[in-house]
């Protein structure tokens, strides 16, 4: 494979390879680890195989924050993935950055688990992508593990081809006071998505998930956010843009309240552009009195009205239309680093013409 | 110079006629202000003469600077020097006013002048707000105008720019309507033109407009002074006020 496509590849998702820009860095190529470096101190990162030789105690972790099917069976069988962990109170904002590269192998078998370890700050942002053309499927298994007092940023951004199936199985385990992060977007072809990430939140513990989401024709994405709010003072934000081009969505969310004192709420907000499907599924449960859970869902089009508006400010329409598309996209992510926002932005900016 | 002429302007929305046979002459340096009735159809005439799709034109025809553009799409009249000021306008949200003054201080070639018109319509707290979302009235009125002035527009149009506003705003927007206007100008010197929308007349307090026009069911009905004209509608009421000017002629 010639480097200036895995490079061009790569930086669609965000993996820029700079120790300047990244604390550390992880290369998986279909199920073969090929670059692991690290920058800066008080993170470690290893692939999963060498971390389960070098540590007894991550075994123990293994399928505690996901729950099993016939992908993660299939998975167990064999893998290979990053091991990514904060040190107990190591605060590391610049972004460790680990991609996930399908080449031509039929099916490839991730299994990850990110780490941050009491009191520490991580993020970490994961590109995957896949080479022009290839056909195949991605199964990827990420667990976290946030632990006390401890915040992650996940960022996932995506970039398959129209013929890749993806199947991502990931769970979170976020302990007291801890703070867990989660942004995924998908702004380019697929032929399947389909992925419901859980986070389980103990007492006072926090998780935000933001999705950005286009289907674009044939594409068929089955996506949502789940979070369990297990004890007292827990929270959750789940948040979504799905837009449709052609393609089909089902945007799920579910909170679910295990707990009194614990609040959640579900934003799902649809886009179609001329023609496709959204299906909004937001899901409230709660088990006991005392809760806060709210949701709010909407399917639109741009309205010509705003469309109007912005072109008596002299902008053309397809101008105004790519305005409109963009702030339908932007989520004011809290507690995001720069860097990332960067990246999330950069994204947008490349879908844009796609989408005109 | 020519700067604006509707001539028998007639225009319908969803099938209904909601102008007919209006005709207007506005020359550069000139301020109109419009009067009538609410429904009598003057936020029509600035949506139909700024191009929005809804508003067909189904008689008679646009010239501005001489130029047809009847059929003109709303971008580039706006590049032609039209502008126009919303008395409500849609919410977009993600997109931050920043943004959009900046696309409109491009435009208008007044980007060194952002940062003094931002502080002069006191909106420095809303550029990175989402449009109008959660604007109250009296924001989204120096919203509009310091988008305006940004664009730098020759002809400008203002649908009900004082309505909703407390005293302190209107005092401000009033300011910003005459630089919009080149109201401080000696009458020679004045370039830009313009027609503002008001329903209470406050804003002929801070503007010194040269005439006045009464829309009354599609049509235009009176054209005279428009601190008369204004005294009359006070005075007799706009039916009173069309029966009078019919009277007069």
């Amino acid at each position: 494979m010639s480097e200036e496509i895995l490079k061009e590849r790569l930086e669609k998702v965000g993996i820029e390879m700079d120790p300047k820009k990244r604390s550390g860095s992880f290369l998986m190529l279909d199920q073969e680890v090929k670059t692991v470096s690290k920058f800066m101190e008080g993170i470690e990162i290893m692939p999963i195989r060498k971390a389960l030789e070098k540590y007894d105690w991550l075994r123990d972790y293994m399928g505690e924050a996901v729950r099993k099917d016939e992908f993660v069976e299939e998975v167990e069988k064999d893998f290979n993935g990053y091991f990514i962990r904060a040190l107990p109170n190591a605060k590391v904002e610049i972004p460790v950055e680990a991609c996930l590269y399908l080449a031509k192998i039929g099916k490839q078998r991730v299994y990850n688990i990110i780490m941050a370890e009491e009191g520490s700050e991580l993020n970490v942002i994961s590109g995957c992508v896949s080479h022009p053309k290839a056909v195949g499927m991605h199964i990827g298994v990420t667990e976290f593990f946030v632990k006390r007092n401890a915040k992650l940023t996940f960022t996932m951004i995506h970039n398959w081809s129209e013929e890749i199936e993806v199947r991502p199985r990931s769970g979170a385990i976020v302990e007291e006071n801890g703070v867990f992060i989660s942004n995924y977007v998908l702004l380019s072809p697929a032929k399947l998505v389909q992925m419901y990430p859980t986070a389980y939140l103990k007492k006072n513990a926090t998780a935000i998930f933001n999705s950005i989401v286009v289907a674009f024709k044939n594409a068929e994405i089955d996506m949502g956010n789940r979070a369990v709010l297990m004890e007292k003072g827990s929270s959750a934000e789940i948040v979504s843009r799905t837009i449709s081009k052609g393609g089909k969505v089902v945007a799920r969310g579910h909170i679910v309240a295990e707990s009194p004192e614990v609040k959640g709420h579900l934003e799902c907000r649809g886009l179609i552009l001329n023609e496709g499907e959204i299906l909004a599924i937001p899901e409230l449960e709660a088990k006991c009195p005392n809760v806060d859970l709210s949701h709010e869902a909407a399917i639109g089009k741009i309205a010509e009205e705003e469309i109007f508006y912005l072109m008596a400010r002299g902008m053309s329409r397809d101008e105004a239309t790519a305005t409109i598309i963009r702030g339908f996209m932007e989520i004011d992510v809290k507690g995001i680093p720069p860097a990332l926002k960067r990246e999330i932005d950069k994204a947008i900016e490349l879908a844009e013409k796609e989408l005109l | 110079m020519d700067m604006l002429r509707l001539v028998n302007l007639g225009v319908e929305v969803e099938g209904r006629r909601i102008l007919e046979n209006v005709n207007l002459y506005i020359q550069e340096g000139q301020t109109y202000v419009l009067f009538g009735p609410n429904g009598s159809g003057k936020s029509s005439l600035l949506m139909a003469v700024m191009g929005n799709p809804k508003y067909k034109i189904f008689d008679g025809r646009i010239i501005f600077k001489g130029k047809d553009i009847t059929n003109l799409p709303t971008d580039e009249r706006a590049r032609m020097g039209m502008g126009l000021a919303f008395q409500n306008p849609p919410k977009i949200s993600g997109v931050k006013l920043r943004d959009v003054l900046k696309h409109c201080a491009k435009l208008g070639g007044t980007s060194d002048r952002m940062e003094e018109y931002v502080k002069m319509l006191k909106m420095e707290e809303f550029l990175d707000r989402d449009l109008n979302v959660g604007f109250s009235g009296g924001e989204v009125k120096r919203s509009e105008l310091l988008q305006l002035m940004l664009l730098n527009p020759d002809f400008v149009m203002l649908d009900e720019p004082d309505s909703g506003v407390d005293l302190e705003n209107v005092s401000i927007i009033g300011e910003a309507i005459r630089v919009l206007l080149e109201r401080d100008k000696p009458k020679d010197e004045r370039r830009k033109a313009g027609i503002i929308i008001t329903h209470t007349g406050h804003i002929l307090d801070y503007v010194d407009a040269d005439y006045g026009v009464l829309l009354y069911k599609g049509r235009i009905v009176c054209m005279g002074n428009p601190f008369d004209l204004l005294k009359d509608i006070s005075e007799f009421g706009y039916e009173g006020c069309v029966r009078r000017c019919l009277r007069r002629f």
